[in-house]
């Protein structure tokens, strides 16, 4: 929404803030400024001149030498090229030392020109004549201007006086963002109430006269609405002997500064009056209602509309259409139609000011593919009562520019008059919501400022038609506060009972992941919850694979943003291509997001939403490096037992060979990988790459911060060593899981010291060597002790057909 | 006898003196004072002396022991330190070789941003909480005051799964959804993740995260909001930071407000950061709205709150003043190691 500061000001004449100070207010008592535009900033020293003399230039065919008053006494000289100069004419003058926003051309300068006097060709000019150009503008805007050459003004302009100010460009536009539920402030009258306020100055909205003629509107037009709840209200009333010509200077010059075009004064008023009252009006030709009759009524679905833009647009069901006594002459509240538009030839035309329902005309503004300022403010939700205000003022400008003669009466289609709400009013509530000490006069005083009355004997407050945002003494306490001032409002903080701060266990465990990564050189990414359905066969998933149930978005961004993940891999995939492709070496990635797994599909209720800890990493390092870091984070969360590795993890993404589900207390938590070297094509890492992925809904129920002093070992340690012969096909894991639970409660650690197959080995068998410590807590071991262990062990071994190697 | 002794003694000296290293100084000690050194054979053939001469010549010959003992060990110590010295200088290193770095990760700067929020309203007694960020219409709409046809809906520009389930716009649903529970007082604060139909830009995303507040006790107040906001932006942005509360409209707060804070970059004198006008928009809030307490089964006239969300992303770009919302989602390593 946009204001021009001078229309403001004429409702609110008292009004003395320039535009920073205007705008810095505004904002602060809730219409916010979002800046403004000086139409006059790069306007300096522009008077209006009357030309006295115009004399040739004695070297220069197209110059004249021109001597004009501009209110001083002395007379000023000024050589010009404008080809359109006669003496008496009255014009723009730019003096010495002064600046104009451009060019002739029109194209403006960032800071204005300065116009200094000199000499040209050998003659003194002090200053220049300027077309509307130079000022800024443009003929769209000042149509009076002559095509090419200086603006003249008329003859009832004063010499010596601002030629900026007689133009109107001594006014700021201001924008604003109106919240949505300040329908009223879509408006020149909405924000110079609000103004007034703001200010305290006293707030004077343009007083409709009664107009018309002693004839009935009712003998031109009838008017039936079909669909009332799709039109809250339908006004009508009948111009006739119509004179379209310009309209006059103040309003043109306002409609310009609101970027509108001045056309004619039929259409200038009811753009006018739009932007004064925010109610869109619209102007049939009644020689073409046929029937001397409006029916407003639904479309029929697939009907053909052609709007007075020449386009042929198709309607549903649901598109509220004006219709005469055989067909549709308008989209209602949305655009006319060029069956019914006005011509230069119209002789009566036919105003509509309706309401119609704000919710329909946003759908059908949709369904239509048609937007226009007409709709744009019917899709706010306007006030009824507002419909006659604009057609009585419409009427009134009629007369006033005498651009016809008004029919008198007003055909009034309003089943429901809607009339404004009643809220109780507790000063004290309002007090203890704000936490302020505010007196209810105070208050009162605020109301009345906008228009709120006060009925003392029910403590109610009276809240007119057009603020359909005041329900509530919640709302009530609102319009203190932003009278007040929220600045003013007391900073405190809550009392009242005390509470713990707390995160929870989940997000402390996730905090460790980060830690532990960071520890182990990977950095934090995010990547997208949503992503293309492509991906799948990307990560070489089988058809049937259940990570391709996925929550599907009916109304994506595209393709690649249609669902919701259901694995991690694909974003971590993703940011590590990134960085291969921009050369970054060693990259080590992790990510906490969640993927989103269906119940059931199509979805009836939430999906699963399941927090992934993801790595990935390609350069330095390998499948060990990452089942490090697993490890590490397992330890730091207190997962003390030995996680498993199962090769059978059947991912399709990750190398068959190089893969494992890391199982911890048989379940399975998640799992880890180098990808598969087509999968690492299909992204382009041209490296080998590794990933783990660590599901935390199964591992943050395992996790815990507790911890349990055990001693530090006094007695000694007895080490032995043994070497093997393994078949190949036997895990390390294996080897491991018969030593844990063989060694016995002596048994203190083994450590894998030696791997080897080649030259010395039997083909099918490699050799593998282990380091066992043995250690008591009460005592110390006994050789006996260890022999035995030991031999439990070897047969353990041995029954698996692993051979000790002496 | 006694020049005997000092002979030894004197020869000794020399000897100790001569030694510039331990080794040889050691050499001394054992031809001297060893078994089978002079001043032990002296002892030796203590039984040829007098033995009434013995105690005074068993003194003479103590005495020299002990100066030669002492001579020795401060020679000793000389040797020693001398060595260290040298060691010490043969050691010297150039310190401003490079360091050998453990190659720590970094984290994402939303991350950092979310912790430091955390970290404050953690200290004011707020407790974390989390919900769905595939939400119920329901919650994430009708439950906050936006029913069917609000334009509001419209304005957040909603992901939809079908009719009754949507990608969260917001954080607020989780305000509903711990009202419900109706565990009374509430201080909590929601991070998370929330979704709007915005192209990838500059200065959109898709996916974006978000952190609400919300509390809901008894006498809570406009003003608590103000102080509990004023304590908050203070913290994050520093002591010297201004605050200013202008009315605003969300359908789930009245009064509502949008907070700015003063340009961290100019102080509030006007900046190309702060496109010149001294302050930048962070965050919005309110007084729950009654109606909203009310389908969240609390008694408005019993219990008040007040809410607020700020935009995570927002804090972290003006934060660290990055000036391209992608680089958030790239995971860049060059961009990530700058935190």
């Amino acid at each position: 929404m946009n204001t021009s500061l001078a229309w403001i000001k004429a409702y609110v004449p008292e009004l003395d803030a320039d535009a920073q100070e205007y705008m810095d207010a505004m904002t602060l008592s809730g219409s916010k400024g979002e800046g403004f535009v000086k139409l006059d900033a790069d306007l300096e020293n522009i008077v209006i001149g009357q030309i006295k003399k115009i004399e040739k230039h004695p070297d220069a065919d197209k110059l004249v030498v021109c001597q004009i008053d501009v209110g001083t006494g002395d007379l000023v000289q000024i050589v010009t090229g404008a080809p359109n100069v006669e003496e008496g004419m009255k014009i723009p003058v730019v003096l010495d030392g002064g600046r104009v926003a451009g060019g002739h051309d029109g194209k403006k300068q960032e800071g204005g020109i300065r116009i200094k006097k000199g000499k040209l060709r050998g003659i003194e000019s002090n200053g220049m004549l300027c077309s509307i150009e130079e000022l800024g503008s443009s003929r769209d805007f000042y149509p009076e201007a002559p095509e090419d050459g200086i603006y003249v003004f008329d003859d009832s302009a004063v010499v010596g006086e601002s030629a900026v100010h007689a133009l109107g460009l001594d006014d700021a536009m201001v924008e604003y963002e109106i919240t949505s539920n300040r329908v009223d402030c879509f408006s020149v009258l909405g924000i110079a109430r609000e103004a007034a306020a703001t200010f305290h100055k006293e707030f004077k909205p343009p007083v409709i006269t009664e107009t018309g003629n002693d004839e009935d509107v009712n003998d031109y037009i009838k008017v039936t609405v079909k669909d009332t709840d799709l039109c809250k209200r339908y006004t009508a009333r009948v111009v006739k002997n119509i004179k379209v010509a310009p309209s006059p200077k103040w309003m043109q010059r306002r409609l310009s500064a609101h970027g509108i075009r001045p056309i004619n004064n039929l259409v200038d008023i009811t753009n006018y009056v739009m932007e004064e009252y925010g109610q869109p009006m619209h102007a049939y030709d009644l020689s073409t209602i046929a029937g001397q009759e409006i029916v407003v009524k639904r479309a029929k679905k697939g009907e053909k509309f052609v709007t007075l833009d020449g386009q042929e647009r198709t309607m549903n069901e649901e598109v509220l259409m004006i219709c005469d006594g055989e067909k549709a002459v308008g989209i209602a509240g949305i655009m006319g139609g060029e069956n019914s538009m006005i011509t230069d030839n119209v002789t009566t035309l036919l105003f509509e000011a309706a309401c119609f329902d704000g919710t329909n005309i946003r759908l059908s503004s949709k369904r239509v593919g048609l937007r226009t300022d007409a709709s744009s403010k019917f899709e706010k939700g306007l006030d009824p009562n507002t419909a006659e205000l604009a057609m009585n003022r419409a009427c009134q400008l009629i007369e006033e520019l005498g651009a016809g003669e008004v029919v008198g009466g007003m055909v009034d289609v309003y089943p429901v008059k809607r009339e404004g709400n009643r809220v109780k009013f507790d000063p004290a509530y309002v007090n203890s919501l704000l936490g302020t000490d505010i007196d209810k006069g105070t208050m009162l005083s605020y109301f009345e400022k906008i228009d709120l009355g006060y009925d003392e004997s029910t403590s109610e407050i009276i809240v007119p038609s057009w603020r359909q945002d005041l329900l509530r003494p919640a709302d009530i306490a609102e319009e203190v506060a932003r009278f007040y001032g929220y600045d003013n409002i007391p900073t405190t903080l809550p009392t009242g009972e005390a509470t713990t701060g707390k995160l929870p266990f989940n997000k402390r465990i996730e905090g460790v992941a980060r830690e532990i990564a960071e520890f182990c050189g990977f950095s934090q990414g995010y990547c997208y919850s949503f992503e293309s359905p492509k991906v799948f066969d990307k990560l070489l998933l089988p058809k049937d694979a259940k990570e391709r149930q996925a929550v599907v978005i009916s109304n994506p961004l595209g393709e690649d943003f249609s669902i919701m993940r259901t694995i991690s891999l694909n974003g971590m995939l993703l940011s590590m291509a990134t960085n291969y492709n921009r050369r970054n070496k060693n990259v080590r990635l992790y990510e906490l997001g969640n993927i989103y797994l269906p119940k059931t599909l199509p979805l009836t209720e939430l999906p699963e939403e399941r927090m992934q800890f993801t790595l990935g990493f390609y350069g330095e390092g390998d499948f060990f490096t990452m089942k490090g870091v697993v490890e590490e984070f397992f330890e730091k969360i207190g997962l003390s037992k030995k996680a498993q590795y199962d090769p059978r993890a059947g991912k399709t993404f990750l190398h068959p060979g190089r893969q494992a589900n890391i199982i911890y207390n048989g379940e399975i938590v998640g799992y880890l990988g180098e990808v598969h070297p087509e999968v690492a094509d299909n992204y382009g890492i041209g490296e080998k790459a590794y990933v783990a992925v660590l599901d935390m809904p199964s591992i943050v129920p395992l996790a815990t911060f507790e911890r349990k002093y055990e001693g530090i070992a006094k007695f000694p340690a007895v080490t032995r060593d043994i070497s093997m012969t393994v078949p190949k096909e036997i895990l390390a894991g294996q080897i491991e899981a018969v030593i844990a639970q063989r060694g016995g409660k002596i048994l203190e650690s083994y450590t894998l010291f030696d791997i080897y197959e080649g030259a010395q080995i039997v083909q099918g068998y490699k050799s593998v060597a282990y380091s066992i410590v043995f250690r008591a807590k009460d005592r110390t071991l006994e050789e006996a002790d260890i022999t035995a262990a030991m031999k439990k062990i070897l047969k353990g071994l041995e029954d698996m057909g692993i051979e000790l190697r002496q | 006898m006694k020049e005997k002794l000092k002979a030894i003694r004197d020869e000794a000296i020399k000897q100790i003196e001569a030694s510039d290293a331990l080794e040889k100084l050691n050499d001394v000690r054992v031809s001297f004072l060893g078994k089978k050194g002079e001043l032990t054979s002296v002892l030796k053939s203590m039984k040829d002396v007098a033995p009434e001469d013995r105690p005074m010549v068993g003194q003479l010959v103590n005495e020299t022991r002990q100066a030669i003992e002492s001579i020795l060990e401060e020679t000793k110590t000389k040797l020693e330190r001398a060595a260290r010295e040298a060691q010490l200088k043969s050691e010297v290193i150039d310190v401003t070789l490079p360091a050998k770095k453990n190659n720590v990760g970094h984290r994402h700067p939303n991350t950092i941003a979310q912790e430091e929020v955390e970290r404050i309203f953690i200290g004011m007694g707020y407790e974390v909480m989390e919900g769905p960020e595939v939400e119920y219409d329901l919650y994430n709409f009708e439950k906050l005051n936006i029913p069917a046809n609000h334009p509001a809906k419209d304005e957040q520009d909603t992901f939809y799964i079908n009719k009754e389930i949507v990608l969260r716009t917001q954080t607020s649903p989780v305000q509903a959804r711990v009202m419900e529970q109706g565990k009374l007082p509430i201080r909590m604060i929601a991070p998370g993740r929330v979704f709007r139909a915005d192209e990838v830009d500059a200065t959109h995303s898709p996916s974006f995260h978000q952190i609400e507040g919300l509390v809901i006790d008894k006498n809570v107040t406009f003003a608590d909001l103000k102080g509990t906001l004023e304590v908050f932006v203070k913290e994050l942005f520093g002591e010297s930071t201004k605050i200013k509360f202008r009315p605003h409209h969300f359908p789930f707060t009245e009064p509502s407000a949008e907070v700015d804070v003063s340009c961290f970059k100019c102080g509030g004198k006007g900046c190309r950061f702060c496109k010149g006008e001294g302050w930048i928009e962070i965050l919005g809030c309110g007084m729950v709205h009654p109606h909203v307490l009310e389908m969240c089964g609390i008694d408005p006239d019993e219990y008040s709150g007040f809410a607020f969300g700020v935009g995570l992303e927002r804090i972290a770009l003006l934060k660290y003043e990055i000036d391209d919302m992608r680089l958030l989602y790239e995971n860049d390593i060059r961009f990530l190691k700058q935190f």
